[in-house]
């Protein structure tokens, strides 16, 4: 687990590496331009390259942008890909009320925040006393659980939504945030597991001769310790359940129901060719995330690294 | 050690009823919205069913009727092909980005942070951006038309030819920053006395990567793959959002077509039999993982 560690040592492979530039040439006794010359020209090509590279992998974004701030005469008349001769917010408008993202935006933050909160806590306990006690089979107990996370959700996807018929849930946010939870769960113990498995026996016996009881150990212990692995996970699956498509149009069927990226999907049926209304569609189903990101980010990195069995 | 070693006894001796708890609420909740529904799709995989009658019990039927289904023969092999080109080119595109990132110097924040970007949007918003570019009169046509390869034009999407690729290309968009993170991980892992070793002994640059880097990067690898395939066979949005598969099936993945005959045509059945065939390719992977993890979790 490289989870707290990815942000440390940085300055670890930094010096060699530079040392490496300056070094490489010498003892071929090359016939380079001097020393400083060579640096600067690696450091040009690095910026080149690397900019390029950003620029290439920002231009769509770049492009939605610009598109969502165009009105549709302008698009109709020069086409998608033209420079914009228009702007406005119009499309915005468009989208968040007639188009009913604000519906799907309010849906996504109703299904995201209870799933977030629940799956964590249910994955917490769990992880905690599978960590922390010797309870029997434990590792098979991770594992199984695990494994249901790594399934491919479309075995599932048949009877998950007719168990939601059922139980009468069917086409209700409670069933959406049922199953994120259920599917999400596994992986979150197996991730908190490894985490806790690595806090100091002696805090808890500590605990335990001040005696305080498994629930106290677990809220005021464990938990307050295994903040930083908390923090990246809820990064991490806040973006993976409000980005989810397939569960949601599984078990909801009406459109005033589904959360911001299923509706994405009716505006694109509902304003075909409309491009800026479309493209504001996305730029408000991103900006969540995007915000979650931009403030999180090092949580969020670290998450995606937790998630990674060596 | 013998106060540690005593530790361990106690704790091993009584686990608190409130401790079962934690772990049976859990555990049932993903039970019953995972494993129950789970066995339910592979029963449901040897019937015939419309979802309003009984299902009806067939055997291997579905099974031996997809040997005859050109539909989902272009299914498996696209795939397949999917896994292949995608998984491929986000792994190399991946380890090529965090080679060329890998060192801390000014900038680098801003470019890391320019090829994350994508990875927190959903596939549905990464299929409209790219569905706006793929249009006949988009970015990528006027480009093409700008710098002389006006007969390059194509509508990629609606082309047979193209679909299929104008695809993944969206998706590889968004997957590479996720496979980068997770290799600048696994570089900042590498000792660079390693580095420093081989460099007396004159070893080119080349040389390092395929000896040091390559073989330090072993374990990461392992991740990325199984990441790319669970993943791979999951693609289910993108397709979803900007062909349904079409036209004519030819960007059809497993996953696409066993959501359309499931839900669209009500053959759920059959669908439950193309999820199987699904999970049967994922399995080599999830069994992998599982083995490794097993491994670490003690």
């Amino acid at each position: 687990m490289t989870a707290t560690r990815t942000t440390a040592p940085v300055s670890g492979t930094d010096g060699p590496a530079r040392r490496a530039d300056e070094a490489a040439p010498a003892p071929a006794a090359a016939p380079r331009s001097p020393l400083l010359r060579g640096s600067a020209l690696r450091t040009t090509g690095f910026h080149l390259t690397a900019g390029l590279l950003s620029a290439l992998w920002l231009l769509p974004i770049v492009l939605v942008l610009v598109t969502s701030t165009r009105t549709f005469d302008d698009i109709a008349a020069h086409g998608v890909g033209s420079w914009p001769h228009s702007f406005t917010f119009d499309s915005f408008r468009q989208a968040w009320v007639d188009g009913g993202q604000q519906r799907a935006l309010i849906n996504s933050v109703l299904v995201t925040v209870p799933t977030v909160l629940i799956s964590l806590g249910l994955a917490s306990m769990a992880a905690f006393a599978l960590s922390r006690y010797d309870l029997p089979f434990r590792r098979v107990l991770l594992l199984v659980m695990l494994g249901g996370n790594l399934l491919p959700p479309q075995i599932l996807l048949i009877p998950v939504s007719k168990l939601s018929e059922v139980l009468g849930i069917y086409d209700r946010l409670y069933a959406l945030i049922g199953v994120q939870v259920g599917f999400g769960v596994g992986f979150y113990v197996f991730v908190l597991h490894g985490f806790m498995r690595a806090i100091p026996g002696e805090i808890q016996q500590a605990a335990v001769i001040d005696g305080a009881g498994p629930w106290q150990i677990y809220w005021r212990v464990i938990l307050p310790l295994a903040r930083p692995a908390l923090a990246a996970l809820s990064a991490l699956s806040f973006t993976w359940i409000f980005n989810d498509l397939l569960w949601a149009i599984t078990v909801l069927r009406t459109d005033s129901r589904m959360p911001v990226t299923a509706s994405l999907i009716g505006l694109q049926g509902q304003y075909v060719s409309m491009w800026n209304v479309i493209a504001a569609g996305s730029v408000i189903a991103a900006a969540p995330t995007v915000a979650v990101f931009l403030r999180f980010q090092r949580h969020f990195v670290a998450g995606l690294n937790l998630g990674a069995v060596k | 050690m013998a106060l540690i070693g005593s530790a361990r006894r106690s704790r091993a001796t009584r686990v608190p009823p409130v401790v079962l708890a934690f772990v049976l609420v859990p555990l049932l909740a993903e039970a019953f919205w995972v494993f129950w529904p789970a066995l339910q799709g592979f029963y449901l995989s040897l019937t015939s069913w419309d979802g309003l009658s009984a299902p009806k019990f067939v055997g291997l039927g579905n099974f031996s009727e997809m040997v005859h289904d050109s539909v989902f023969r272009t299914a498996a092999i696209d795939t397949v092909l999917w896994l292949l080109l995608f998984g491929g080119l986000s792994a190399a595109l991946g380890l090529g980005a965090a080679l060329l990132l890998q060192q801390e110097r000014r900038g680098i924040g801003f470019y890391r942070a320019a090829l994350f970007l994508p990875v927190v949007f959903s596939l549905v918003a990464t299929a409209l951006v790219w569905q706006a570019m793929y249009q006949p009169d988009g970015l990528i046509n006027n480009v093409l038309q700008a710098v002389g390869l006006g007969s390059w034009q194509h509508a990629w999407l609606a082309d047979q030819d193209t679909a299929f690729y104008a695809v993944i290309i969206p998706a590889l968009w968004r997957q590479v920053g996720y496979v980068m993170v997770l290799y600048l991980a696994g570089l900042k892992g590498i000792d660079p006395v390693l580095y420093e070793a081989a460099r007396v002994d004159g070893a080119t640059r080349l040389q390092q990567f395929r000896h040091i880097t390559l073989p330090q990067l072993r374990s990461v690898n392992a991740v990325v793959l199984s990441v790319i395939v669970i993943d791979s066979l999951r693609s289910f949005d993108v397709v979803w959002a900007l062909t349904r598969g079409g036209p004519y099936h030819s960007s059809e993945l497993l996953s696409t077509y066993m959501y359309s005959t499931s839900f669209q045509s009500l053959r759920l059945g059959y669908g439950s039999a193309l999820a199987v065939v699904i999970f049967v390719l994922a399995f080599g992977v999830i069994a992998g993982y599982l083995v490794r993890a097993f491994r670490e979790a003690d």
